[in-house]
């Protein structure tokens, strides 16, 4: 199978599904509890981190800041997180992430994202 | 005699008297052998730790943004560089436990080197793209070497920075892939050869004899090789057939090849995109062995006699460290240290080892042989720690 051809079926999929998370989000607020809130911004600053910076000003991978993101087409960047970028190192997030928590990342990402709370010793 | 003494009576008086004064102690007479530093990556400092006595000695803050952090240090292992991820480079006496001088050299950077001679620090920058030095005795810039490529004159991300023999670095690009070597050894007129590398070239390492530079690369199968003493020959890949065709697993967290990991006569290296470690005869260059581990692994470190390799993972892994036996080549010991295991480094002569565990807040110490913890600290998300003998090791 080519590239480009897996490519656009990645992206065909991750449309479908984008479109079933968007019906099943569209009666329920997305907001993840608090416990899991904090867990999902630790994720972000550490693992993301890894190669987006913990300050998110990019590495390996590009800076997640608000005006990196703002012109940028929210499906594509929900297809990315939850199914990664081909050709790039950006794996998929779906294994530990549901969609209405990616959707909620992004949110974050889009409005300055949260800093972590100090975590107990 | 008697006015010996009375000399000896005014100097001490002299100095109690000095001691009262507002000047910090003078640093403690001692050597810097068994000294190291230890990154706590989000609150901008470091520790300072003694590994003979396994204690630490006091911290050092206002270090900036030190997530991937790293540390080289001076010869004399007085002084560590450290880099940050915002640009920053600090040069901290760990005796003092005090910046000396601290420039922002980048917008984005991931990690650095030391000439040869000690005299020339050279970070490696992601924005903007390149390699800059600076003198080590007082951080004022020497050269930049910008990682311009292509036709639009774009710059690429420099990954894999490694002192060479002679004052000479090399570096990959990632997003040119390429390899570039530059000497250094007059500072004002740096000289950089480039050789095509492969696909996303994403660190790099020089084996403990100076000799070959090795690039993992993430777009393609197989390793960029340079022998550094026929440098014409061009880059070699290797290791290319290993794995073609299976589908690579996603990778969470990109290996790090930094610190040669030779034991048994043989090279260590994490796979990428497979949860193995291969083992690479470096005579021939040919795979001898791929042992399956735990997850992706990240750092592949001998222990310094080589019995043993010692492996931490990417996410979701992390939590979970193993050892192979280097004759059985074969996992004998897994071991959960605390949740996110970042770093790991061997006490000079290997018996023990220091890891750190991000999320739990905590530096455990742990015997090589039994397994047992020795003893931990608590450190605010910690994440490397560098031990001062890397000073007299090519390629940390």
């Amino acid at each position: 199978m080519s590239p480009h051809l897996f490519d656009r079926i990645i992206r065909i999929g991750a449309v479908g599904a984008l479109l079933l998370g968007f019906w099943q989000a569209s009666d329920a607020s997305a907001a993840p509890s608090p416990e899991r809130a904090d867990a999902l911004i630790h994720l972000v600053r550490q693992d993301c981190g890894s190669c987006h910076g913990m300050q998110l000003t990019g590495g390996l991978g590009p800076a997640l800041n608000a005006g990196t993101l703002a012109n940028r087409p929210r499906e594509a960047m929900l297809a990315t997180i939850l199914h990664g970028r081909p050709g790039t190192p950006m794996p998929p997030w779906a294994p530990f992430l549901t969609e209405g928590e990616a959707d909620w990342i992004l949110d974050q990402l889009i409005n300055g994202f949260p800093q972590e709370l100090a975590r107990a010793h | 005699m008697r006015i010996d003494l009375r000399i000896q009576a005014l100097l001490l008086a002299a100095g109690l008297f000095a001691g009262c004064a507002s000047q910090p102690p003078a640093p403690e007479l001692r050597g810097t052998g068994d000294l190291g530093v230890v990154i706590a990556r989000a609150s901008g400092k470091i520790a300072v730790v003694d590994t003979s006595h396994r204690t630490v000695l006091g911290e050092v803050s206002g270090l900036g943004d030190l997530s991937h952090a790293s540390v080289v240090f001076a010869r004399d292992g007085r002084f560590a560089f450290v880099f940050g991820r915002d640009g920053a480079l600090t040069r901290v006496d760990l005796l003092a436990r005090r910046i000396t001088h601290r420039v922002q050299q980048a917008g984005n950077s991931i990690g650095g080197a030391i000439s040869q001679d000690g005299r020339i620090v050279v970070a490696q920058n992601y924005e903007p793209g390149g390699i800059r030095a600076f003198d080590a005795d007082t951080l004022a810039p020497l050269a930049e070497v910008p990682s311009t490529y292509g036709a639009e004159g774009k710059r690429s991300k420099v990954v894999g920075l490694a002192d060479l023999p002679g004052n000479r670095f090399a570096y990959a690009l990632f997003d040119a892939g390429e390899i570039w070597v530059t000497d250094l050894s007059d500072p004002k007129t740096p000289h950089t050869e480039k050789y095509a590398a492969g696909l996303q070239p994403y660190d790099g390492l020089v084996t403990p004899d100076g000799r070959y530079y090795l690039a993992g690369l993430f777009g393609e199968d197989g390793l960029a090789l340079l022998d550094l003493w026929q440098p014409e020959k061009g880059v070699r890949k290797v290791l290319r057939e290993w794995g073609r065709g299976d589908e690579k697993l996603p990778v969470y967290k990109m290996p790090h090849l930094r610190g040669w990991a030779m034991a048994d006569g043989y090279l260590w290296l994490p796979a990428i995109g497979r949860h193995q470690v291969w083992v690479v005869d470096t005579r021939s260059w040919q795979q001898v062995a791929q042992i399956p581990v735990a997850g992706q692994p990240v750092f592949v470190m001998a222990r310094p006699d080589g019995r043993q390799i010692w492996v931490n993972f990417a996410f979701p892994d992390n939590g979970k460290v193993q050892v192979i036996d280097s004759l059985s080549r074969s996992v004998v010991k897994s071991l959960e240290p605390g949740r996110a295991v970042l770093h790991l480094e061997f006490q000079p002569r290997g018996g023990e080892v220091w890891l750190s565990a991000r999320d739990d807040n905590r530096v455990s110490v742990i015997n090589t042989e039994r397994f047992d913890t020795l003893t931990s600290f608590s450190i605010d998300a910690p994440s490397g720690i560098f031990f001062t003998t890397r000073a007299a090791r090519i390629g940390f």
